[in-house]
């Protein structure tokens, strides 16, 4: 509307971008994908300056604290189970709460009855002790175990009772960082070998389409664990690596069948007949010209990084231990689900689907937007 | 046709090298000494000689170079470090259980997602359509893990319908009783993206001037569909299932795990925790064998399903 005022005389006419985006906007699917995942990054940014989730590894809740809206009926579960079946589910309970809850019964009470029954005489007797009791006491006795855990919490608590919305909150940080680093590693080695192969052609061309073919025969994920059994140490840096050198195939694919078909265009051409240099045509010239192209690659990987992330992390060749992603949470939701803690599965679950889903259709919303020659 | 296929053959040669190079260059200088892994902690300075004397790792890269080469050509990649057991009779016993449960997948998923494809393509824009449509975008989102972890405890955990993990001796107890969960679970992941993907490829055909030629003439609907579109869709179908062949090895990966099926995706699995350097080095140059011969099957498919297609 705002256009039709302006007097179509003085506007130069909108460029690619400007009309991808008008036409963006007209797309409601696509403008919804863009918030939600605009949403997620925001998210992934606040949990990385440390506004959001920031201790999330605190013990909030009572082991697996169920959530809110089942509270009173999963507090009625945990009586009924036991019962039902017998000691089983109660002796599982126990043995999973087991490095906290079974060390924190016997200390408590020991100290009490020390300090009550005899003081310092008898208390210099088991001397060693009482001094780790009375810490202990002093610390977590007051922090920890005093602190009362709550006994729901909004999306529930895991093992160790801390809360799963927090902990799928960090670990959306790491699996979209390492999605979004990942996926920004391809693309750049994707396009610069395909602006290499298909511009100069020949034998670069050849060597390039080597190296393609070397690294499609060997199956993707086959590929990651093969570098991860050999790279050994564990961190976020290995991980887009290792995704990001293993992930240009397609992209390089496309963007030399690009620059096969922009180099003898007659822009290029004349960029040419000016004097302009190769590296200056291939990446002043044509470039953004391809970058649609690019763009939308880009967003592709993110998600097919996203799922590579998180079934690395599963099997445990990705993130670190100490880390929380996705995949690490699923890892552990898998026991859980066993024992009937469903929620963290959920919600990983949950928050990982809306992500993917938000991400492909702005995928192709982009892809409509950008070329709307293909329908 | 056989001068095209020795050609072809021919032309895996460098590719081959290539692979066998990213490999050594992996294990080999990037991976470091394997003495020190295989040795572990209790390693003395004498037991990690032996152990590079008995590796060949002491010798210069090119001679390292040579050994692995003719392990590949004699098929023969030693023992494995942690089991000790042949790498080659590795490969063969867990052969059998990774097909068991692949072949059926593959085969049934194609069938379903083309018949599914068929059907919401000739009604497209109705109803129908768009709900399996969006039921295969939502479907396609939730993790493949998910699936496998809630199918795991609801049908077998719960329901009991199926048995949790585990895997016979005989094939066909195999095949229906340990691999039918594997495999359905493998199918409800597969079916929607293909679903979808074999739904475009339908798609263009359908408002070809050909179908429409057909209509004309009279054939029937059934003949026009099954014969005339689905024909000429079959091409890109056939890519697409070339293609996804490494891919089925993924899922295969996850679900041998889950299910305890000895098959090679678990044994992957395995050696990668293990550092298990032989098994991941054979698996890698047999898998990328099999995606080049792979490859020119589908090409040579094209001919067979398109007449039009020339074979150069």
């Amino acid at each position: 509307m705002t256009t039709m005022t302006a007097s179509p005389h003085f506007v130069a006419s909108p460029g690619l971008w400007t009309l991808a985006w008008r036409r963006m906007r007209r797309d409601h699917v696509g403008m919804v994908s863009l918030l939600i995942v605009a949403a997620f990054i925001l998210m992934m940014i606040a949990s990385g300056s440390g506004f959001l989730a920031r201790d999330w590894s605190k013990e909030v809740g009572a082991n697996y604290a169920p959530p809110t809206f089942v509270g009173a009926d999963a507090s009625g579960q945990s009586v009924i189970i036991p019962a039902t079946e017998a000691g089983e589910g109660d002796v599982v309970e126990s043995n999973v709460s087991d490095p906290i809850a079974s060390e924190l019964a016997e200390l408590r009470p020991k100290p009490k009855g020390a300090v009550a029954g005899a003081g310092p005489s008898e208390g210099a007797v088991v001397d060693p002790l009482a001094d780790i009791m009375a810490e202990i006491k002093g610390k977590g006795g007051t922090e920890a175990v005093k602190e009362q855990r709550a006994a729901t919490l909004p999306f529930g608590a895991d093992k160790w009772g801390r809360d799963v919305l927090q902990k799928v909150i960090k670990g959306s940080e790491t699996s979209i960082f390492v999605g979004l680093a990942a996926a920004l590693v391809a693309t750049l080695l994707g396009t610069v070998f395909g602006a290499f192969s298909g511009y100069y052609g020949k034998w670069v061309d050849d060597f390039f389409n080597w190296f393609y073919s070397v690294f499609t025969s060997i199956p993707y994920l086959l590929l990651i664990l093969a570098i991860a059994a050999v790279l050994q140490q564990k961190g976020l840096t290995t991980i887009i690596l290792i995704l990001g050198l293993t992930g240009w195939t397609g992209i390089y694919r496309l963007i030399r069948a690009e620059y096969l078909k922009h180099k003898s265009r007659e822009y290029v051409q004349a960029a040419d007949a000016i004097g302009a240099s190769g590296n200056r045509r291939m990446f002043v010239h044509i470039l953004p010209n391809v970058s649609h192209v690019i763009l939308v690659q880009m967003s592709l990987h993110v998600v097919q990084f996203i799922k590579a992330e998180v079934i690395l992390s599963f099997l445990g060749f990705g993130v670190p231990v100490d880390v929380v992603s996705w995949g690490s949470m699923l890892n552990e939701a898998q026991n859980e689900l066993i024992l009937g803690k469903w929620w963290q599965l959920v919600v990983a679950g949950t928050a990982m689907a809306v992500l993917v889903t938000a991400f492909s259709m702005l995928t192709d919303s982009l892809r409509d937007a950008l070329d709307p020659k293909l329908k | 046709m056989s001068a095209y296929i020795i050609r072809r053959v021919w032309q895996m040669v460098p590719t081959l090298l290539g692979v066998v190079l990213l490999i050594f260059f992996l294990f080999n200088w990037i991976g470091g000494d394997p003495a020190y892994v295989l040795a572990g902690k209790i390693s003395n300075p004498e037991q990690i000689e032996n152990i590079r004397r008995q590796l060949g790792v002491d010798q210069p890269y090119w001679k390292q170079l040579l050994i692995f080469l003719q392990q590949i050509l004699t098929g023969d990649f030693g023992a494995s470090w942690s089991t000790n057991e042949k790498v080659s009779q590795i490969f063969l016993t867990r052969l059998g259980p990774s097909l068991t449960v692949l072949v059926p997948i593959l085969v049934l998923e194609t069938l379903i997602a083309i018949v599914i494809a068929l059907g919401v393509a000739y009604v497209r824009g109705s109803l129908t359509d768009r709900l399996v449509m969006v039921a295969c975008t939502v479907g396609m989102s939730i993790s493949l893990l998910v699936y496998i972890i809630v199918g795991q405890y609801v049908f077998a955990y719960k329901l009991g319908w199926f048995p949790v993990q585990g895997w016979g001796e005989s094939v066909s107890e195999n095949l229906f009783v340990y691999a039918a969960l594997p495999v359905l679970l493998g199918l409800l992941v597969g079916i929607a993206p293909n679903t979808r993907l074999y739904r475009t490829f339908i798609l263009d055909e359908i408002n070809q001037d050909y179908v429409r030629t057909a209509r004309a003439k009279g054939v029937s609907e059934n003949r026009t569909m099954l014969v005339h579109v689905l024909r000429n869709a079959l091409i890109p179908i056939i890519t697409n299932v070339m293609a996804y062949l490494p891919g089925l090895l993924v899922g295969a990966f996850l679900l041998e795990r889950f299910f305890s099926i000895p098959g090679i995706g678990r044994e992957v699995i395995l050696a990668v925790e293990r550092s298990d350097f032989p098994v991941i080095k054979a698996v890698t140059i047999y898998v990328a064998m099999a995606t080049m011969v792979i490859n020119l099957l589908a090409d040579l498919m094209y001919k067979a399903v398109d007449p039009r297609v020339v074979l150069k």
